[in-house]
């Protein structure tokens, strides 16, 4: 086990090391950080002398991967390409490439904490919303109950979840006035800030995940274990939930855990919508200020946070599925 | 004569559009896929849901002609010397050229006469707060108050009458052109299309297309008059917008899903026949992509493409091209970053068959690699491109709209439901509320998403026989 995880996390390393270079490239070389100074300092008043002080403030004013005026190792670590890797490896992201903007290290860690309150409910609510509603549908199989209810995932995953958040919030917020319409608070008064989005981003998911693990329970339903379970007298009820679900639960873990990045990145969306200050609306907010150095940072954290989680839901499998023997 | 402007997304469409003759030929040809391309059609939400994805098809090509019309000469230049207009229209704007024209100042509700917001107008030397008259939007009525009605259950019936005569006309065309085929009588194969006793459901047919024309007459009997959906912020018309943003969606969903293919494709078999390193490197890259949330790694490479376009503002004669172009590298973003799921399902699938007797039989007769490849493996795992193809469809149509919110999505100056549905949220707060843009936005994009996942659904129950167990069905018999 220990072996194991010991592997998983080195290829992590690898992957990031990888996904490192890809932003690097993307960041620094399709567009040079000439481009970006001007696109930066913006209009007309740009001035060859003006960049170069932006770039020197940004520590932007080094050679991209190699340093031919240095002597010895210094070739390849005086250069932004070291410089910037070091930094986000070492978790110092440094400072934002726009004005205003403070220092990045300093925001995701205050914004995380707000994006695992909302993301996290998400998290659950979804999965056992998803299972209890599919399970639902596979206990009156080939019923009409079944029948409608499939109709209802379709038509309810193809309605996109801005829809579903435009008409939640003008529905609970301004016309029952249950809930306010956007904005954060702390404490306990958190709650009735986070309910609805929590609410309306399970069921904007509904469709599609219900929909995926009726099919996996349907799966496994067909399978002998079932029909011996079913031959030695065990009550419908018995077989569902003690056979069936506990079976099904690995293929849904693997979808589920697909999803469990974004519980650490917030979603995007809901985040905004509701006025919500985490890593989602951090990233929103970079890309409209075109603020290139949170959006570098914020695609590397995104991808640890990725890969930790894929970790977590390889060791998750073995709490499933005791067959399963990492190694 | 006007000048044609080729866009790239134009070109691509139109290439698009003769793959699908190209496609529809080799079917043809090959027995059973001919077999299961009926399968697909024999099921009647996908045979539906089909014909309104081919009414939208039709809509989007007329929208990816585009061309600069010829300006009258004007005094003072030069004879022989053409000018052309400086905006790009297309053929959808050509012929809805009254509506485009017709603007209003602000917003007027659906089918209106007067606007939605109150301007202080003298009347009779008195300052009156009134909703002032739209100058198109009913403006042919002398006394609204008590015409309006009526006009409008006029026209309307108008419209319906003259959209179920041309559904008639071509429903007959159908018909017959089934008669002579089967080389029965056409009385004969109307009562068996009537009752539905056809191998395809062609009554289906016969009914989604009476139903698009019963309301396409009714709006195209309407619009010349009034604004159907009403007009937004700047007095446009919200239908027209609908209408191009299907283009947009189309555009989206069929461009990017086949931007995945090629590098899906080719990595993914690769990977899967010759195992080693290449897979160990293939893996690595796919892991590494999909390892960065998708959301994330498409905003930076956007963000990325924005730069590029700002840096070379010369590239492009008028805002159209520009906006155009961005479309296309977003497709293209969108296929480079969204190949891994499908490169992973390839690999795994040509794992499996490269152990099978056939595979082996080739390599040892002495088949090339690439031979094998491409003549053995390929047409094996197709079936599983397709399926992936037409259910990423949907769900980028769905995607566009949450990128076009975050700001990394078309140009703001292109028409997309992503673009409605931004504005939307501010007018649905707005008091008196502006529902009518958000509105049509919600009607056509679920029209559209649910018949492109209504498809998907029959193409990959026909083609993948394991999934159409899970299909509903409902059975009188309880099974024991």
């Amino acid at each position: 086990m220990i072996a194991y995880v010991t592997r998983r996390v080195l290829y992590g390393v690898l992957i990031l090391l990888g996904v490192n270079l890809v932003t690097f490239f993307l960041f620094f070389t399709v567009n040079t950080p000439d481009d970006m100074a001007r696109m930066n300092i913006g209009g007309k008043r740009v001035t060859q002398e003006l960049i170069q002080k932006w770039k020197l403030e940004r520590g932007y004013d080094k050679p991209l991967y190699w340093n031919d005026t240095r002597e010895g190792t210094d070739q390849l670590t005086d250069t932004i390409f070291w410089e910037r890797s070091v930094s986000l490896f070492t978790l110092k992201f440094g400072r934002a490439d726009s004005e205003s903007a403070g220092d990045i290290g300093h925001e995701v860690a205050s914004r995380m904490w707000v994006s695992i309150q909302l993301a996290l409910p998400i998290f659950l609510l979804q999965v056992i919303a998803s299972t209890a509603f599919a399970l639902l549908l596979v206990m009156f199989r080939h019923t009409r109950l079944d029948l409608t209810g499939v109709v209802l995932c379709v038509l309810m995953l193809s309605i996109s979840s801005l829809f579903y958040i435009i008409v939640g919030q003008y529905l609970f917020s301004r016309v029952l006035r249950l809930v306010p319409i956007s904005g954060y608070a702390g404490g306990l008064d958190v709650v009735r800030f986070l309910i609805l989005p929590v609410a309306l981003s399970a069921l904007a998911r509904l469709g599609t995940e219900a929909r995926l693990y009726r099919a996996m329970f349907l799966e496994e339903i067909g399978k002998d274990y079932v029909r011996t379970a079913r031959a030695k007298g065990l009550s419908e009820t018995v077989v569902m939930f003690r056979h069936v679900l506990r079976n099904a639960l690995i293929p849904i873990i693997t979808s589920a855990g697909g999803y469990l990045p974004y519980v650490f990145l917030g979603s995007l969306v809901f985040e905004s919508f509701f006025g919500i200050p985490g890593l989602g609306a951090y990233v929103i907010e970079a890309i409209s200020k075109q603020d290139f150095a949170i959006v570098r940072t914020m695609v590397f954290v995104g991808s640890l946070l990725a890969i930790a989680s894929y970790i977590l839901i390889d060791i998750a499998y073995t709490w499933a599925d005791p067959r399963v023997r990492l190694g | 004569m006007p000048k044609f402007v080729l866009l790239w997304t134009d070109v691509s469409i139109w290439l698009l559009a003769l793959a699908l003759v190209a496609y529809t030929l080799h079917v043809r040809r090959q027995p059973n896929l001919s077999a299961t391309w009926r399968k697909v059609f024999a099921d009647a939400p996908a045979l539906a849901s089909c014909v309104v994805l081919t009414a939208c098809l039709l809509l989007t090509l007329a929208d990816s002609v585009h061309f600069r019309s010829l300006l009258p000469a004007a005094a003072g230049t030069q004879p022989g010397v053409a000018a052309y207009d400086a905006r790009v229209q297309s053929l959808l704007d050509a012929a809805l050229r009254d509506v485009v024209q017709s603007r209003e100042s602000t917003y007027s509700r659906p089918l209106a006469y007067v606007g939605f917001t109150k301007e202080s107008t003298e009347v009779d030397g008195q300052v009156r707060r009134m909703a002032p008259r739209l100058r198109h939007g009913g403006a042919h009525l002398s006394d609204p108050a008590t015409q309006w009605l009526g006009d409008l259950f006029m026209r309307a019936a108008a419209g319906l009458l003259l959209g179920a005569a041309a559904a008639g006309v071509l429903c007959g065309l159908l018909i017959a052109l089934l008669a002579r085929r089967a080389g029965e009588g056409w009385r004969a194969m109307a009562s068996a299309v009537w009752h539905g006793e056809t191998a395809i459901p062609w009554r289906v047919t016969g009914l989604t297309l009476a139903g698009i024309f019963a309301v396409g007459g009714v709006v195209v009997a309407l619009m010349s008059h009034y604004h159907v959906f009403g007009t937004d912020v700047t007095g446009n018309d919200v239908l027209y917008q609908t209408l191009k943003s299907i283009r947009t969606a189309f555009v989206i969903g069929t461009l990017a899903t086949l931007a995945t293919l090629p590098l899906a494709v080719v990595l993914g078999i690769m990977a899967g026949y010759f195992k080693g390193w290449v897979d160990e490197a293939i893996q690595y890259v796919y892991t590494m992509l999909s390892s960065i949330p998708n959301i994330l790694l498409i905003a930076a490479c956007v963000l990325m493409v924005q730069v590029f376009l700002d840096k070379h503002p010369e590239m492009f004669e008028t805002g159209v091209e520009r906006a155009d172009v961005k479309l296309f590298l977003l497709c293209a973003v969108l296929g480079l970053t969204g190949w891994a799921g499908l490169c992973r399902l390839l690999r795994a699938e040509t794992l499996k068959l490269r152990e099978l007797e056939y595979v082996q039989a080739a390599s040892a007769f002495g088949v090339s690699h690439g031979r094998i490849m491409v003549r053995h493996l390929f047409p094996n795992v197709a079936h599983l491109m397709l399926i992936v193809t037409v259910l990423e469809f949907s769900a980028l149509i769905l995607y566009e709209a949450v990128l076009s919110y975050v700001g990394v999505g078309v140009d703001p100056s292109m028409n997309s439901f992503g673009g409605m549905i931004n504005f939307a949220r501010n007018e649905m707060s707005r008091d008196p509320v502006v529902w009518w843009p958000f509105a049509a936005a919600f009607t056509f994009m679920v029209a559209v998403v649910l018949a492109a996942n209504l498809f998907a659904d029959g193409v990959r129950d026909a083609f993948d026989p394991r999934a159409r167990a899970f299909r509903p069905r409902v059975t009188r018999n309880k099974p024991a």
